[in-house]
């Protein structure tokens, strides 16, 4: 608390700029260019030194990795790693399967990314108007957000088994084989899952983001004649952009993560590899292999194309604000 | 509005409420069913088909309470550096003016987007190997130490509160931890749940990194050990549905009563603010 002593605090809400009238000792002047409340950093040291660690440098890591020959060591060992270039990329991209996971991860986007849009904010959107039963709505639309894929996981593969609940109520009509062990619907029901299962947080967004599309336009879109369809899609779709935008963001970053689904529920992947994710072969490479440098390869060009999705779903739905 | 749009709204809604709880429900069924009953019959209690062996037969596999502990003690760390030093950041963040704050800010919003995919081999590397922290708590702790949409929502809150009322306790002369503890902090008490409520869920929930750091079963959290449950031990039990659904009960039900019990704080508005910066 020494820190905030030594510094006099500027009278009132003047601006932190002008130097104080009267002649600053020097250390004083010193502080000041940090700002008026140096503590501040000091307040903020452990975040920063936690991002550092735990982001920035592994960041750096791992594109290190991704360029050298890299391989599991004892702790301590000192050995060569030395520069590959492109080596690490070939290797991975030389792997059907890694192109096949690519492929996967690229049905599960399809699928998953615009069904999250569309469900979550036709969703939000009747929760904003309901007035009965909202906490109750509101409750079990958040649970499947709020619980661990682990413990749902179990439930999906008892419904959608073989002689599953799914497939009873389904009789005739249930493909054969069953869903998950199908190599044309493994991937489809990991992205309904995974709708499913993380749809409450984007209510959850969209809800917030309703509060701040203004009454009036509503009300002026139904003076004008507009009904409930008209004034969704003309009030409601431009008002709540940015939500939009933030929801295909999110929704891109966590579906390209994906690995606890494919590991659960379709085994590994399965059925050969229908429905591995680029994660999942990461984790098999590099720490169940030990090629951690491919694996961060493919780390890498996943990034780098989410990060390309990314700009271009901001640029064709954030508009120019 | 007409009365038909009414209606089907309350009808989607209704469909929708159904949709996300019928699994929840069945969770519990399943768990409690002697021999696993598919048909759609067994969607509903049958007193004769009705047991709580399955709750042992898992505990015997793993050990419930053990992978409850280890998920309290990965939740709470995460919980106690979240709230220590998050709350800090979120402070100082949006009360006090120094600089490099608009850097800090922005760095806690670029990790929201930075896929831990990426960070997992080195991560991996530099905390298992290097640090020799695999199968340790500090080590399944350490990546998630600091929860920065915590560090946004706390700075969010803060940012709301009146500058004016921490510049004259600070003439006053009041320090400025004691200014944090005795000032902002009881005003932003409902930040406080939302964050322990978003943090909780986070470690509770997780999978890939505890399953990558801890081999030792005995320090494994009940998500992870479950899983080892489900791929591999799960096929030579006798009702391996009944077992893993008992299990998934067990790691669901804490969260979900944590959640249930403070659901009205974790409201849109809120998260929504955190979440868009």
């Amino acid at each position: 608390m020494s820190v905030t002593n030594a510094v006099p605090t500027p009278t009132g809400s003047a601006p932190p700029s002008p130097p104080p009238a009267s002649a600053p000792r020097r250390g004083t002047k010193k502080l000041q260019r940090l700002g008026r409340n140096p503590i501040g950093i000091v307040f903020s040291a452990p975040y920063l030194a936690f991002v550092m660690l735990v982001f920035a440098y592994p960041l750096a890591y791992s594109i290190w990795i991704a360029f050298h020959d890299f391989f599991f060591t004892a702790p301590g060992v000192q050995v060569e790693r030395p520069f590959v270039g492109l080596e690490n990329f070939i290797t991975a991209f030389s792997d059907p399967a890694v192109i096949r996971s690519f492929g996967n991860i690229g049905i599960f986007l399809l699928i998953n990314v615009p069904l999250t849009v569309v469900l979550s904010l036709l969703l939000a959107t009747a929760l904003n108007k309901v007035t009965r039963a909202r906490t109750f709505l509101r409750v079990s639309y958040y649970v499947p957000y709020v619980t661990a894929s682990v413990a749902v996981v179990a439930v999906w593969i008892f419904l959608f088994n073989g002689n599953g609940l799914v497939n009873q109520v389904l009789g005739p009509l249930a493909p054969d084989p069953s869903w998950l062990i199908n190599s044309t619907w493994a991937m489809p029901t990991i992205a309904f899952f995974v709708t499913w299962k993380q749809l409450g947080f984007y209510i959850l967004l969209y809800l917030a983001a309703l509060q701040g599309v203004p009454k009036e336009l509503y009300e002026s879109a139904s003076t004008d004649g507009a009904g409930a369809v008209r004034s969704f899609f003309s009030v409601t779709v431009p008002g709540v952009r940015p939500a939009t935008v933030l929801v295909l963001l999110v929704s891109t970053v966590t579906g390209a993560n994906l690995f606890t689904e494919p590991y659960l529920l379709t085994n590994g992947g399965g059925p050969n590899g229908a429905s591995a994710s680029p994660v999942f072969l990461m984790y098999q490479l590099g720490l169940q292999q030990g090629q951690p440098d491919v694996a961060s390869a493919i780390g890498v060009v996943l990034v780098v194309l989410v990060l390309g999705i990314a700009l271009l779903q901001n640029r064709f739905a954030g508009g120019r604000d | 509005m007409s009365k038909f749009q009414a209606r089907l709204r309350a009808g989607v809604l209704a469909l929708g409420a159904l949709a996300f709880l019928f699994p929840f429900y069945y969770m519990v069924i399943g768990s409690l069913q002697a021999s696993p009953d598919p048909t759609v019959s067994g969607a509903f209690p049958n007193p004769a088909n009705l047991t709580i062996q399955n709750y042992i037969a898992i505990n015997e596999r793993i050990s419930l309470l053990t992978g409850l502990v280890n998920s309290g003690i990965f939740t709470a760390g995460v919980l106690i550096g979240t709230l220590t030093f998050a709350l800090l950041a979120g402070y100082s963040l949006a009360q006090l003016q120094w600089r490099g704050r608009g850097t800090v800010f922005a760095l806690a919003l670029l990790v929201q987007v930075v896929p831990f995919q990426l960070l997992m081999i080195p991560l991996y590397v530099l905390i298992a190997r290097d640090y020799g922290l695999g199968d340790t708590h500090l080590g399944m702790i350490l990546p998630f130490a600091i929860n920065s949409t915590a560090v946004i929502i706390f700075r969010q809150y803060f940012l709301q509160l009146p500058k004016e009322l921490f510049e004259a306790a600070r003439i006053d002369g009041a320090g400025e931890l004691a200014l944090l503890w005795r000032i902002a902090l009881p005003l932003v008490r409902p930040a406080f749940i939302t964050v322990v409520l978003l943090t909780f869920i986070g470690p509770w929930n997780e999978f890939l990194w505890p399953f990558l750091i801890t081999k030792d079963a005995a320090l494994q959290p009940l998500a992870v050990s479950l899983a080892n449950y489900i791929t591999t031990v799960a096929a030579s039990a006798s009702n391996p549905f009944g077992a893993t659904l008992a299990g998934a009960v067990v790691l669901a039900a804490p969260v979900v009563t944590l959640f249930i019990l403070t659901q009205r704080y974790f409201i849109s508005t809120d998260i929504g603010s955190g979440v868009k910066g």
